[in-house]
């Protein structure tokens, strides 16, 4: 589904290299988790994915479904079928919730040529979406992330992913913040919208994402690589020793 | 053969349409039709001559005539942040009329079909059973009554008879002067003085037609008026007079619309609109202002001058603007409330966009005279491309307006960094039992927004137009629906090419 070939990115602004040969092959269905330092280039990937502005790929390619990524603008990377759930999800104020997602909905609709859903039967999309991840109507009515706690917020990505239904999900970070109840909360919702024609990416500091989001495969990235791959025993190795040894048996100084 | 021939230009025409209208502005065609002319430049002679055609009285010819002799002697108002170019005030036409308005149609039917076409084409059709545009509703729901005023007349006003039978008086100025002289007598420049600014001056001098509203003491206009301002011709001013009466007790929620073709030369706009509100009684304004704003680089484009005041004269009045001012290339507008009867209430909320080269200097005045006054002051300025964009505002609450309260919210927001954002509050308090609070922001379009939205499936201009909407969205709620659609997507047209 999604295959990434020695990709390396620099920033825009100064030359300083972030991604320094990326590979990585998600099949459908799968559950691939990146974990890894700060700055090891995590965050940057799921920008450069999703077509953020300010980094250039200078090697590599990205290509989902058959479709080069690198070549499309953000909201044909959308309509393509990416998902970004960000780590921190912007305000828009004034915006309602429900205005907000129908109007992502029926772009993404539009650009693929489906015709537009009307607002009722929107509504009882979003309805039924809502109550299957226990998002109350309210939040629905607020605007889009304006004073939503930490745990709002991100369940809010979770319900944009159901009502979307995107291919593959990148989730940068979707535990920062959050205390166990809420990450209980949102990986429940995560763990509903798995399907065999839906892939993820999550991106995390820790393994306990990962005890709710059963991955099934694990990467290591620091320096902008991706050191090692393997199943989901590697992220407890990680939990337990930390990155330290890891960086040192590929010769990597530790970031402060 | 005559006929074929009118056809194939038709055909001709609306292929050129087609192609003008892919630009953003969707207004900027214009109508080929004969006009009857005053000779240009402004004299003595003019103003006689535009009350001739208007078959007016005596009495308003001296007033029109007062005016024009004051207006000679006075000069345009420099206080405002805008670079105003040198007006050529002789190079303009005064008087500009369909040749088929000569004899004054005595109903819709007789009215030119050129004209009813055009009206049509801007979403404002002139049946009597008709919404405005953008909304479809079931038949007979919800009714708007219009004028359509044309260059310097008005072409037809629609519902008169069933407004007749609630005792509404809906009509052009021009028959308001001839068949109700006593309410004009009486209204007319008494909230607007005729001395009261350079342009008002001159609009009293020359005004050639606009709306007059008179409500009777007690009654709840029947359904929503509304005035369509279209400006045609080319080189020519467009002066209309607006005058609503609200008697004791009444109620009425007014909206006006206009548009212009697009034009190489600028045009001047100089309107006075003069709302008077008696005892217990309500008036509702709404402007959705989209004149043809000027090209990208400023040239052409319409000149709104305007002055705009409502007179809660009575005790509990109360008055509400709402104003989304999209168009023109140079905004001068005030929109004002006088708040002289006790306990009376004035709202003001406004959107003002400015893209291009469009500057727009634009806010209220609230003068609190009476005892318990209320105000309250919403407005959100953007600014976009190479616009300058200022709120203007004045709250005054004087000696005797005691217990007087007033609430200002001021935003500004930025896209891109070559515009201009400014807030020019004027506050004067002179009593120590009222209050007054007043906040500001400015802030940028945000990347972050942006690019979210993006992620989302939004392009550019799609998000663009969600994030200012939100932005604007006080303001949106508080006009009437018909209105908060059209101006909802106006805001995203007048925004495209803002970014990127």
């Amino acid at each position: 589904m999604l295959e990434i070939k020695n990709m390396h990115v620099k920033l825009e602004e100064e030359d300083k290299a972030i991604l320094k040969g990326v590979d990585l092959t998600i099949g459908s269905g799968e559950v691939h988790a990146i974990m890894g330092p700060n700055g090891s280039g995590k965050s940057t990937l799921s920008y450069v994915l999703s077509g953020r502005d300010g980094y250039e790929v200078t090697e590599g390619s990205a290509v989902l479904d058959g479709h080069d990524l690198l070549d499309m603008e953000p909201e044909e990377r959308a309509a393509a079928g990416l998902f970004l759930a960000f780590q921190y999800p912007v305000e828009i104020p004034g915006v309602g919730n429900m205005t907000f997602l129908r109007t992502a909905l029926n772009a993404q609709r539009k650009a693929r040529g489906q015709e537009e859903l009307s607002a009722g039967d929107f509504l009882k999309v979003v309805r039924a979406k809502a109550k299957a991840l226990k998002i109350d109507a309210d939040m629905l009515k607020r605007p889009v992330n304006v004073g939503f706690s930490g745990g709002e917020k991100k369940r809010n990505e979770i319900l944009q992913m159901a009502i979307l239904e995107p291919r593959m999900c990148i989730l940068d970070e979707t535990d920062s913040g959050l205390d166990v109840d809420a990450m209980r909360l949102v990986s429940d919702g995560v763990n509903a919208l798995r399907d065999a024609n839906r892939s993820f990416l999550v991106i995390t500091h820790y393994q306990r994402l990962l005890d709710h989001i059963k991955p099934d495969v694990v990467h290591i990235m620091a320096d902008g690589r991706i050191l090692e791959s393997g199943g989901p025993e590697l992220a407890l190795v990680v939990e337990k020793n930390g990155y330290a040894d890891l960086l040192k048996k590929h010769g990597i100084a530790e970031v402060a | 053969m005559e006929q074929q021939i009118e056809v194939r230009e038709g055909v001709d025409r609306e292929t050129i349409e087609t192609v003008q209208n892919m630009g953003s502005y969707k207004y900027g065609w214009e109508t080929e039709i004969e006009m009857d002319y005053a000779p240009k430049g402004l004299s003595e002679d003019i103003v006689r001559l535009i009350s001739a055609k208007n078959d007016e009285p005596e009495w308003m010819l001296d007033w029109r005539l007062k005016a024009y002799r004051r207006w000679i002697t006075m000069t345009p108002p420099t206080w405002a942040l805008l670079d105003i170019p040198k007006i050529d005030f002789q190079d303009i036409y005064y008087y500009a009329r369909p040749k088929s308005m000569e004899t004054r149609p005595t109903s819709l039917d007789e009215v030119d079909p050129k004209l009813l076409a055009t009206y049509e084409k801007l979403g404002i059709p002139l049946k009597e059973q008709a919404l405005l545009a953008g909304v479809t509703a079931p038949e007979g729901e919800r009714q708007v009554a219009v004028d359509a005023v044309f260059d310097s007349v008005s072409v037809g006003t629609t519902f008169r008879e069933k407004l007749a039978e609630a005792g509404v008086i809906f009509c052009s100025i021009s028959e308001a002067i001839r068949e109700h002289p006593e309410l004009v007598k009486k209204y007319l420049g008494s909230v607007v003085p005729q001395s009261d600014n350079f342009y008002a001056t001159l609009n009293s001098a020359v005004f050639s037609d606009g709306s007059f509203v008179y409500i009777p003491p007690g009654v709840k206009c029947p359904m929503e008026l509304s005035t369509y301002f279209r400006i045609n011709a080319e080189n020519t001013g467009q002066f209309e007079r607006t005058l609503i009466i609200a008697d004791k007790g009444a109620y009425v929620s007014y909206l006006e619309g206009c548009t212009a073709p697009k034009r190489d030369t600028a045009q001047l706009h100089a309107a006075v609109v003069e709302i008077v509100i008696e005892e217990d009684s309500e008036v509702k304004y709404s402007t959705v202002q989209n004149w043809f704003p000027g090209d990208e680089d400023g040239k052409g484009g319409i000149y709104n001058f305007v002055t705009k005041r409502a007179d809660c004269r009575g005790d509990r009045a109360k008055v509400m603007w709402t104003q989304v001012e999209t168009g023109s290339a140079i905004t001068w507008k005030y929109p004002s409330c006088l708040l002289r009867g006790n306990d009376s209430q004035g709202e003001f909320y406004s959107i003002a966009i400015a893209n291009n080269m469009q500057q727009a200097d634009t806010g209220t005045k609230m003068v609190h005279l009476g005892k318990n006054t209320r105000s309250r002051i919403v407005s959100k300025g953007i600014s976009a491309g190479r616009a300058q964009n200022t709120y203007r505002g004045l709250v005054s609450i004087h000696p005797k307006a005691t217990d007087s309260r007033n609430y200002t919210q001021c935003d500004s927001l930025l896209i891109g960094d070559k515009c201009g954002a400014h807030t020019v509050p004027y506050i004067e308090v002179k009593n120590n039992s009222s209050r007054v609070e007043h906040e500001a922001t400015t802030s940028k379009v945000d990347d972050d927004q942006l690019f979210y939205c993006r992620t989302r499936g939004m392009d550019e201009e799609e998000a663009v137009a969600l994030v200012v909407n939100g932005f604007c969205r006080e303001v949106l709620q508080a006009l009437p629906m018909e209105f908060a659609m059209e101006a909802q997507s106006l805001v995203a047209i007048s925004l495209e090419g803002s970014v990127g």
